[in-house]
Protein backbone atom coordinates (compact mmCIF):
# COMPACT_ATOMS: atom_id res chain seq x y z
CA UNK A 1 0.00 0.00 0.00
CA UNK A 2 1.18 3.47 -0.80
CA UNK A 3 0.75 6.28 1.36
CA UNK A 4 1.29 10.29 0.22
CA UNK A 5 1.65 12.67 3.06
CA UNK A 6 0.98 16.51 2.93
CA UNK A 7 2.60 18.71 5.03
CA UNK A 8 1.99 22.22 5.30
CA UNK A 9 2.94 25.61 7.20
CA UNK A 10 -0.24 26.37 9.34
CA UNK A 11 -2.68 28.76 7.49
CA UNK A 12 -2.33 31.36 9.97
CA UNK A 13 1.70 31.27 10.19
CA UNK A 14 3.93 33.27 8.14
CA UNK A 15 5.25 30.79 5.05
CA UNK A 16 8.45 33.37 4.12
CA UNK A 17 8.91 31.07 1.03
CA UNK A 18 5.55 31.26 0.14
CA UNK A 19 6.03 34.69 -0.19
CA UNK A 20 9.15 34.80 -2.32
CA UNK A 21 7.73 32.56 -4.62
CA UNK A 22 4.46 34.79 -5.01
CA UNK A 23 7.05 38.08 -5.75
CA UNK A 24 8.68 36.09 -8.14
CA UNK A 25 5.46 35.14 -9.95
CA UNK A 26 4.54 38.38 -9.72
CA UNK A 27 7.72 39.71 -10.84
CA UNK A 28 6.83 37.24 -13.94
CA UNK A 29 3.62 39.18 -14.33
CA UNK A 30 1.03 36.17 -13.15
CA UNK A 31 -0.33 39.08 -10.79
CA UNK A 32 -3.62 37.08 -10.04
CA UNK A 33 -1.24 34.81 -7.79
CA UNK A 34 -2.78 36.26 -4.23
CA UNK A 35 -1.10 33.60 -2.27
CA UNK A 36 1.39 30.68 -2.30
CA UNK A 37 1.87 28.18 0.39
CA UNK A 38 4.93 26.21 0.42
CA UNK A 39 4.45 22.40 1.73
CA UNK A 40 6.52 18.86 1.87
CA UNK A 41 5.09 15.69 -0.02
CA UNK A 42 6.33 12.56 0.89
CA UNK A 43 5.83 9.02 -0.56
CA UNK A 44 5.50 6.09 2.18
CA UNK A 45 5.67 2.66 0.99
CA UNK A 46 4.32 0.24 3.43
CA UNK A 47 4.17 -3.29 3.46
CA UNK A 48 0.27 -3.55 4.60
CA UNK A 49 -2.79 -4.13 3.06
CA UNK A 50 -4.85 -3.45 5.93
CA UNK A 51 -6.10 -0.36 5.71
CA UNK A 52 -7.59 0.72 8.70
CA UNK A 53 -4.74 -0.43 10.55
CA UNK A 54 -2.33 1.54 7.77
CA UNK A 55 -4.48 4.63 8.36
CA UNK A 56 -3.97 4.45 12.29
CA UNK A 57 0.15 4.05 11.64
CA UNK A 58 0.22 6.84 9.01
CA UNK A 59 -1.38 9.41 11.74
CA UNK A 60 1.12 8.24 14.52
CA UNK A 61 3.83 8.71 11.88
CA UNK A 62 2.51 12.20 11.31
CA UNK A 63 1.97 13.39 14.55
CA UNK A 64 5.27 12.24 16.25
CA UNK A 65 7.76 13.09 12.94
CA UNK A 66 6.43 13.84 9.68
CA UNK A 67 4.85 17.00 10.72
CA UNK A 68 5.39 19.72 13.82
CA UNK A 69 1.74 20.35 14.92
CA UNK A 70 2.75 23.49 16.38
CA UNK A 71 3.35 25.62 12.85
CA UNK A 72 2.22 22.30 10.16
CA UNK A 73 -0.95 20.69 8.85
CA UNK A 74 -0.90 17.53 7.39
CA UNK A 75 -3.30 15.45 5.05
CA UNK A 76 -2.76 12.58 3.72
CA UNK A 77 -3.84 9.47 1.06
CA UNK A 78 -3.84 5.98 0.68
CA UNK A 79 -3.76 3.96 -2.27
CA UNK B 1 30.13 21.21 38.35
CA UNK B 2 30.00 18.99 35.41
CA UNK B 3 28.99 19.83 32.29
CA UNK B 4 28.10 17.46 29.00
CA UNK B 5 27.92 18.83 25.44
CA UNK B 6 25.38 16.61 23.73
CA UNK B 7 27.30 15.54 19.89
CA UNK B 8 24.55 14.27 17.27
CA UNK B 9 25.98 13.71 13.78
CA UNK B 10 25.99 17.56 12.21
CA UNK B 11 26.21 19.28 15.13
CA UNK B 12 29.23 22.01 15.03
CA UNK B 13 29.35 24.17 18.16
CA UNK B 14 29.90 21.97 19.79
CA UNK B 15 33.67 22.68 20.54
CA UNK B 16 32.66 26.25 20.70
CA UNK B 17 30.63 25.36 23.55
CA UNK B 18 33.37 22.80 25.04
CA UNK B 19 35.66 25.16 25.25
CA UNK B 20 33.12 28.52 26.09
CA UNK B 21 33.12 25.96 29.39
CA UNK B 22 36.92 25.45 30.28
CA UNK B 23 37.98 28.79 29.17
CA UNK B 24 35.29 30.86 31.23
CA UNK B 25 34.80 29.04 33.99
CA UNK B 26 37.67 26.06 34.57
CA UNK B 27 34.53 23.28 34.87
CA UNK B 28 35.39 19.95 33.10
CA UNK B 29 33.39 18.82 30.64
CA UNK B 30 32.54 15.98 28.85
CA UNK B 31 31.25 15.62 24.84
CA UNK B 32 28.46 13.19 24.88
CA UNK B 33 27.40 11.54 21.30
CA UNK B 34 23.89 11.11 20.93
CA UNK B 35 23.59 7.23 21.77
CA UNK B 36 24.42 7.85 25.12
CA UNK B 37 21.96 6.65 27.83
CA UNK B 38 23.02 8.13 31.16
CA UNK B 39 23.52 11.73 31.96
CA UNK B 40 23.43 10.87 35.80
CA UNK B 41 26.74 11.90 35.88
CA UNK B 42 26.32 15.74 34.74
CA UNK B 43 25.21 19.15 36.62
CA UNK B 44 24.70 21.01 33.65
CA UNK B 45 23.62 19.60 29.70
CA UNK B 46 24.53 21.71 27.03
CA UNK B 47 22.93 21.09 23.49
CA UNK B 48 25.14 23.03 21.32
CA UNK B 49 24.03 24.35 17.77
CA UNK B 50 24.68 22.54 14.24
CA UNK B 51 22.74 21.07 11.80
CA UNK B 52 21.76 17.77 13.47
CA UNK B 53 20.76 14.71 10.89
CA UNK B 54 21.30 17.44 7.88
CA UNK B 55 18.07 19.08 9.03
CA UNK B 56 16.36 16.99 6.91
CA UNK B 57 12.82 16.92 7.19
CA UNK B 58 12.62 20.09 10.35
CA UNK B 59 15.82 21.31 12.04
CA UNK B 60 15.95 19.20 15.06
CA UNK B 61 12.56 16.70 13.87
CA UNK B 62 15.12 13.39 13.84
CA UNK B 63 17.38 14.57 16.75
CA UNK B 64 14.59 14.47 19.25
CA UNK B 65 14.82 10.60 18.45
CA UNK B 66 17.92 10.29 19.41
CA UNK B 67 18.57 7.94 22.69
CA UNK B 68 20.44 10.46 24.41
CA UNK B 69 17.14 12.44 24.16
CA UNK B 70 15.62 9.90 26.92
CA UNK B 71 18.08 10.71 29.11
CA UNK B 72 17.89 14.36 28.65
CA UNK B 73 14.16 14.50 29.61
CA UNK B 74 14.96 12.25 33.12
CA UNK B 75 17.73 14.87 33.69
CA UNK B 76 15.23 17.74 32.98
CA UNK B 77 13.03 16.26 35.68
CA UNK B 78 15.55 15.75 37.82
CA UNK B 79 16.33 19.31 37.92
CA UNK B 80 19.88 19.51 35.91
CA UNK B 81 20.12 22.73 33.86
CA UNK B 82 20.13 22.60 30.03
CA UNK B 83 21.08 24.84 27.86
CA UNK B 84 20.03 24.83 23.87
CA UNK B 85 21.72 27.30 21.32
CA UNK B 86 20.82 27.83 17.79
CA UNK B 87 20.10 23.94 16.58
CA UNK B 88 20.03 23.02 19.82
CA UNK B 89 17.09 25.40 20.60
CA UNK B 90 15.59 24.21 18.02
CA UNK B 91 15.54 20.50 19.09
CA UNK B 92 14.41 21.00 22.63
CA UNK B 93 11.44 23.02 21.04
CA UNK B 94 10.71 19.46 18.88
CA UNK B 95 11.01 17.43 22.48
CA UNK B 96 8.51 19.46 23.73
CA UNK B 97 10.73 20.59 26.81
CA UNK B 98 10.07 24.07 25.25
CA UNK B 99 7.43 26.02 24.09
CA UNK B 100 6.94 27.03 20.38
CA UNK B 101 9.02 26.16 17.00
CA UNK B 102 11.22 27.50 14.96
CA UNK B 103 10.58 28.80 11.14
CA UNK B 104 12.34 29.73 8.18
CA UNK B 105 13.45 33.68 9.06
CA UNK B 106 10.73 36.30 7.58
CA UNK B 107 13.96 37.95 5.45
CA UNK B 108 14.45 34.55 4.00
CA UNK B 109 17.94 35.21 4.88
CA UNK B 110 21.05 33.41 6.83
CA UNK B 111 21.66 36.22 9.33
CA UNK B 112 24.99 35.96 10.82
CA UNK B 113 26.39 39.24 12.85
CA UNK B 114 26.11 40.54 16.15
CA UNK B 115 22.88 41.16 17.84
CA UNK B 116 22.00 43.22 20.46
CA UNK B 117 19.63 41.29 23.31
CA UNK B 118 17.79 42.52 26.27
CA UNK B 119 17.99 40.35 29.00
CA UNK B 120 14.35 40.04 29.93
CA UNK B 121 14.50 37.66 33.18
CA UNK B 122 17.87 37.99 35.40
CA UNK B 123 16.49 35.40 37.63
CA UNK B 124 17.20 32.32 36.00
CA UNK B 125 20.22 30.09 36.52
CA UNK B 126 21.44 30.92 33.55
CA UNK B 127 21.20 34.84 33.38
CA UNK B 128 22.08 35.93 37.15
CA UNK B 129 24.95 37.76 36.43
CA UNK B 130 22.87 39.62 34.14
CA UNK B 131 20.96 42.80 34.94
CA UNK B 132 17.19 42.80 34.65
CA UNK B 133 16.45 44.95 31.29
CA UNK B 134 20.48 45.38 30.52
CA UNK B 135 21.21 45.36 26.68
CA UNK B 136 23.88 42.53 26.07
CA UNK B 137 25.71 41.88 22.58
CA UNK B 138 25.65 37.95 21.27
CA UNK B 139 25.94 37.01 17.65
CA UNK B 140 23.17 34.92 16.02
CA UNK B 141 24.45 32.49 12.95
CA UNK B 142 20.54 31.22 11.71
CA UNK B 143 18.17 30.77 8.79
CA UNK B 144 15.71 29.31 10.88
CA UNK B 145 15.35 30.80 13.82
CA UNK B 146 12.11 32.51 13.28
CA UNK B 147 10.56 31.83 16.80
CA UNK B 148 6.86 31.36 16.98
CA UNK B 149 4.10 30.40 19.61
CA UNK B 150 0.79 30.93 19.41
CA UNK B 151 -0.63 33.83 21.27
CA UNK B 152 -2.96 31.56 24.22
CA UNK B 153 1.00 30.00 24.89
CA UNK B 154 2.69 33.29 24.69
CA UNK B 155 0.39 34.65 27.49
CA UNK B 156 1.00 32.13 29.30
CA UNK B 157 4.46 31.86 28.85
CA UNK B 158 4.43 36.15 29.94
CA UNK B 159 2.63 35.18 33.23
CA UNK B 160 5.70 32.45 33.68
CA UNK B 161 8.43 34.69 33.00
CA UNK B 162 9.41 32.15 30.36
CA UNK B 163 10.76 34.82 28.23
CA UNK B 164 14.32 35.53 28.83
CA UNK B 165 15.90 37.44 26.21
CA UNK B 166 14.14 39.17 23.60
CA UNK B 167 15.77 41.57 20.57
CA UNK B 168 16.35 45.27 21.06
CA UNK B 169 13.30 46.75 19.38
CA UNK B 170 13.75 47.64 15.89
CA UNK B 171 16.56 44.89 15.30
CA UNK B 172 14.55 41.21 15.50
CA UNK B 173 17.03 40.12 13.09
CA UNK B 174 14.07 37.19 12.03
CA UNK B 175 10.32 37.82 12.57
CA UNK B 176 10.33 35.73 16.10
CA UNK B 177 6.94 36.43 17.83
CA UNK B 178 7.25 39.16 20.27
CA UNK B 179 11.25 39.84 19.44
CA UNK B 180 11.95 36.44 21.50
CA UNK B 181 15.02 35.57 21.25
CA UNK B 182 15.26 32.99 24.21
CA UNK B 183 12.94 30.92 26.59
CA UNK B 184 12.65 28.89 29.51
CA UNK B 185 10.53 26.28 30.49
CA UNK B 186 8.09 26.45 33.09
CA UNK B 187 10.11 25.15 36.00
CA UNK B 188 13.47 27.12 34.95
CA UNK B 189 15.67 24.95 34.43
CA UNK B 190 15.96 24.58 30.98
CA UNK B 191 16.26 27.71 28.42
CA UNK B 192 16.51 27.95 24.67
CA UNK B 193 17.76 30.61 22.64
CA UNK B 194 18.86 30.93 18.99
CA UNK B 195 22.03 33.74 20.35
CA UNK B 196 25.22 31.84 20.21
CA UNK B 197 26.68 32.39 23.75
CA UNK B 198 29.48 30.37 23.34
CA UNK B 199 30.70 32.73 21.02
CA UNK B 200 30.71 35.67 22.87
CA UNK B 201 33.40 34.53 25.81
CA UNK B 202 36.26 36.90 24.78
CA UNK B 203 36.17 40.62 23.57
CA UNK B 204 38.36 39.04 20.64
CA UNK B 205 35.54 37.32 19.84
CA UNK B 206 33.66 40.81 19.51
CA UNK B 207 31.84 40.70 23.15
CA UNK B 208 32.51 38.95 25.99
CA UNK B 209 29.10 39.40 27.19
CA UNK B 210 28.13 35.21 26.85
CA UNK B 211 30.89 34.96 29.53
CA UNK B 212 28.16 36.06 32.04
CA UNK B 213 25.89 33.08 31.43
CA UNK B 214 28.68 30.50 31.90
CA UNK B 215 29.32 32.56 35.51
CA UNK B 216 25.49 32.48 36.28
CA UNK B 217 25.28 28.38 35.86
CA UNK B 218 28.24 28.09 38.07
CA UNK B 219 27.69 30.38 40.72
CA UNK B 220 24.08 29.19 40.47
CA UNK B 221 24.83 25.73 41.05
CA UNK B 222 27.80 26.70 43.80
CA UNK B 223 24.84 27.90 45.69
CA UNK B 224 23.13 24.80 45.95
CA UNK B 225 25.99 22.66 45.91
CA UNK B 226 29.02 24.24 47.63
CA UNK B 227 32.41 25.43 46.27
CA UNK B 228 32.99 23.50 42.59
CA UNK B 229 36.22 22.08 41.96
CA UNK B 230 38.00 23.86 39.78
CA UNK B 231 40.28 21.78 37.21
CA UNK B 232 43.55 23.37 36.02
Amino acid sequence: MKATVYVTIKENVLDPKGSAVQGALHSLGFDEVSKVRIGKYLELDLDTNDRAAAEIRIKEMCELLLANTVIEDYRYELA
Amino acid sequence: MKFAVLVFPGSNCDKDMYNAVRDSIQQPADYIWHTATDLSAYDCILVPGGFSFGDYLRCGAIARFSPVMKALVEAVERGTYVLGVCNGFQILTEAGLLPGALLRNNTLKFRCHQTALIVENNNTPFTTAYSQNEEITIPIAHGEGNYYVDDATLEEMQANNQIIFRYKKGANPNGSTDDIAGVSNKRGNVIGMMPHPERAVHELLGSSDGRRMFYSILNTWREKHGEATVVR
